[in-house]
């Protein structure tokens, strides 16, 4: 058992999580208060020593579903009957691994026909059964359905090297579940009460009811095929594959549509808790003047001696900033989170003006005035924002030139100014003397590059040109990265 | 391997660890997992399920993660630090476990600017200076006492004001303490917790080192409006409460809310699920949740249609755009 637990602290690490050696030590020490048999209370037992952040959880229930997979009874003997199945399956059941105590045990070509009765399935079937499943919510059956659904549609064959959304791609896209949610749509309006079909309020809390047993479903599939991956490759092997990244290491550039939801939902909390921070920052950093009165109350404790003085809060000046990105093709997405970012933080800041381009330049500061959310306003730029000239690619000195002709009056030795893109300019001009300019009037001119630094000066990145007129060059490809420079500026 | 069940510790308490003599250091006896700490008491809890079904009896109902936690908390004599969005039962999650086990609470609700004596002692000055002055005079025709006992009298226990958390150690009977929104305290101020939470004990430099005869179980609450520092969520159990699934919902209105109808419950339960899939500035909290099927009950409404919820809905939702954006996506189009 501890050296189950040290291989799943260890994969934790790799994933990201900061587990120390005292957390270690109490997970060890709570693991000897929970009876073997309980799968959940293990769960939370080293959830509650483990994960110190709500943000990891995602991350340390992966590594978890692979290091203590459930295994099933008799899986081996080439199939037992249903029921025994169903027995296995149940949650809080088996803690199989640590049972065997042998967490890796690599699979000895283990049957994968493991349902006894699925064999003989049709489709036809099969999709009877999953409707009747998620019309009555019922949890076991819901199992069985996905274990006959993989074993038919995933194609899952022992020691073949493919990562598991491959099959979870391949067992949803045969079963169509769209398909069954506008079944089960139609039957509810079909026999609504009185025959007159759902209101749309009814219709609605019916929908998001579906959805979220179809969910349930999806999860039940993704942990049958996590199961039998475990049994072949073993826990390490798969823990490898299937690790998903921190939300604050998602690389923007490249992330998916779930990580992208998942970065969405990360990021108004990361930028309360940044503007939180930087204020605090402001306001206990040196010591103002003396606060003649507040000694004065003070000294009323110690009979009218002022023993401690009191200062004044200084006061230090807000900087003005000025952000221009670029919002072409890929640099597009992490365009958006920064801008989201500064205006979450915009209290810290006295003035903030933003710009976008991409070959012509285009003010977007009217969109965020007077918007809480900043999201909203994001939405509008792609759509209202006029920063198309001539054909739309990408043309850095053009827009520079532009900006440097209607704004550039407006900065000032105050100002920071902030740009964003990869500097791949399609091998136009690159007006490095806007730069040059802008680096004399301002107080501070930073790049941020969303590329990795290897890329930097391959193919038509300019950024040396640039580089040479920046204070500061940095590569901003995560959320983490970000908040490091956003909280080291100034 | 087999559980290993620690073995309960009978009798209450140690020696008097809390002798307060200038060396002030109480024996450390054997404590939860020989770490030096003080006799935990008896424990609490027998099992899981007992944690689970006290809790649901004291009008709490927990979750696995919920009561998991207090449990391991109880045996391992660790404070538990319960994360979460504002309204979903973290103070009361303190307050039912008092319930339960019987203890006293001690709250001591976190702000900015709280400092060491407001929050573990200060002392009595004036009572000091009082006692100086009446010793100048001395009883009669007898001198007053000298420097020494005098310096030895002022900095006794009568002269020294307990504030919550001196108070938790100290306490003789059972103790639930709550600290309640420590992410309000200041990142450095956050340091004066470290002691109690890991050794539950207090240094104070002219007594000597309290320690506490009879381990209080310590809650931590925080919304997570700022990140707390490793040295703090190191030394405490983590608990994160999400708002509750569908079930749990609709259990927690039915127990809390009387006089309501199975039907309307669910449907509370329902709608207020869909509504926390929009995008709001601030989702729907248990606490509203129970506010608005409470007024849904002194209204007489039986079953909710969209016009009665749009009627309702600033009960639910804080924020004016919420409630557009309610109205729009949930009550009227289709989903």
């Amino acid at each position: 058992m501890l050296d189950l637990l040290s291989g799943f602290v260890v994969e934790l690490r790799r994933a990201g999580l900061p587990v120390s050696l005292t957390e270690h030590l109490d997970a060890a020490e709570a693991v000897r208060h929970i009876p073997l048999e309980d799968r959940e209370g293990l769960k939370y037992a080293l959830a509650a020593t483990l994960v110190k952040s709500s943000s990891h959880w995602r991350a340390f229930e992966t590594a978890f579903e692979v290091f203590f997979a459930v295994r099933t009874p008799g899986s081996g003997a080439g199939g037992g009957d249903p029921d025994s199945e169903l027995d296995g399956e149940g949650e809080g059941e088996q803690d199989g691994a640590a049972g065997t105590g042998d967490g890796g045990s690599r699979g000895q070509g283990r049957s994968w026909q493991g349902g006894g009765g699925g064999e003989g399935m049709t489709p036809e079937e099969l999709a009877e059964m999953l409707f009747k499943s998620l019309l009555s919510a019922d949890a076991a059956l819901m199992n069985v359905v996905a274990r006959n659904a993989v074993d038919r549609y995933a194609g899952m064959e022992p020691g073949r090297p493919v990562g598991g959304t491959y099959y979870l791609y391949r067992t949803l896209r045969n079963l169509d579940l769209e398909a069954v949610l506008a079944k089960l749509l139609g039957q509810a309006q079909a026999g609504a009460a009185g025959g007159q079909g759902l209101t749309d309020l009814e219709e609605r809390l019916a929908a998001d009811e579906y959805r979220a047993r179809i969910e349930k479903f999806r999860r039940a599939v993704e942990t049958e095929i996590r199961r039998r991956l475990v049994e072949d490759r073993g826990a390490e092997a798969l823990a490898r594959s299937v690790r998903k990244p921190l939300p604050e290491d998602i690389d923007v550039m490249h992330a998916t549509r779930d990580e992208l939801a998942v970065l969405h939902r990360v990021l108004q909390p990361l930028s309360r808790k940044m503007a939180v921070r930087l204020a605090r920052k402001r306001r206990h950093g040196r010591k103002g003047p003396l606060d003649f009165r507040a000694t004065m109350r003070r000294s009323l404790s110690t009979g009218g001696v002022p023993i401690e003085p009191r200062f004044r809060h200084p006061r230090p000046a807000k900087p003005e900033i000025f952000v221009i990105a670029d919002i072409s093709g890929s640099v597009a997405s992490f365009a958006r989170f920064t801008l989201h970012l500064v205006y979450a933080i915009s209290s810290q800041f006295s003035k903030v003006r933003s710009f976008v381009f991409v070959d012509g330049i285009d003010e977007v500061t009217r969109f965020f005035e007077g918007v809480v959310d900043p999201a909203e306003a994001v939405a509008r730029i792609n759509t209202e924002a006029d920063v198309i000239w001539v054909d739309g690619h990408s043309d850095y000195g053009h827009a520079l030139t532009e900006f440097h002709r209607r704004w550039g009056d407006e900065v000032t030795s105050r100002s920071s100014v902030l740009l964003l893109g990869d500097a791949r300019n399609n091998y136009h001009a690159s007006g490095a003397w806007v730069l040059e300019d802008l680096q004399r009037r301002a107080r501070r001119v930073y790049w941020l590059n969303p590329e990795p630094r290897d890329y930097w000066g391959s193919g038509d990145s300019i950024i040396a040109e640039y580089a040479a007129h920046c204070d500061d060059v940095v590569e901003c490809r995560t959320l983490r990265q970000l908040e490091k420079f956003v909280g080291d500026l100034e | 391997m087999t559980p290993d069940h620690p073995s309960a510790d009978h009798g209450s308490t140690g020696p008097g660890s809390s002798g307060l003599g200038s060396s002030g250091l109480g024996s450390s006896g054997l404590g939860s997992a020989g770490l030096g700490l003080p006799d935990a008491g008896p424990a609490r809890f027998a099992s899981l399920d007992e944690v689970r079904g006290g809790l649901a009896q004291v009008g709490y109902l927990a979750d696995e993660a919920i009561s998991g936690v207090v449990y391991l908390a109880d045996r391992l004599s660790k404070p538990v630090l319960v994360e979460g969005p504002a309204g979903t039962g973290k103070t009361q999650l303190a307050k039912s476990v008092a319930d339960l086990t019987g203890a006293r609470l001690i709250r001591l609700q976190c702000y900015e600017g709280l400092d060491e004596s407001k929050a573990l002692y200060e002392w009595n000055y004036r009572k000091q200076l009082l006692r100086i002055q009446a010793g100048e005079h001395g009883e009669g025709e007898r001198e007053g006492p000298s420097w020494k006992e005098l310096e030895e009298d002022i900095f006794s226990e009568d002269f020294l004001l307990a504030r919550p958390l001196l108070e938790a150690i100290r306490s003789t009977d059972p103790v639930v303490l709550l600290v309640d929104e420590v992410d309000r305290v200041e990142l450095e101020t956050e340091a004066l917790l470290l002691e109690i939470l890991s050794e539950y004990q207090v240094s104070i430099p002219e007594l000597g080192t309290v320690k506490a005869t009879r381990l209080p179980m310590v809650f931590l609450t925080s919304n997570n409006t700022r990140e707390l520092s490793e040295a703090l969520k190191r030394r405490c159990l983590y608990l994160h409460v999400d708002y509750p699934d569908l079930d749990r919902e609709r259990d927690i209105v039915r127990s809390r809310v009387p006089g309501i109808t199975e039907e309307l419950a669910d449907q509370v339960a329902r709608i207020v699920r869909s509504l926390r899939t929009l995008e709001l500035r601030k989702a729907p909290s248990v606490s509203e949740t129970l506010d608005w099927a409470r007024t849904l009950v002194i209204l007489g409404v039986e079953t909710i249609d969209a016009a009665g919820a749009r009627d309702t809905l600033h009960v639910l939702l804080k924020y004016q755009s919420d409630i557009e954006r309610a109205a729009k996506e949930l009550l009227t189009a289709a989903g």
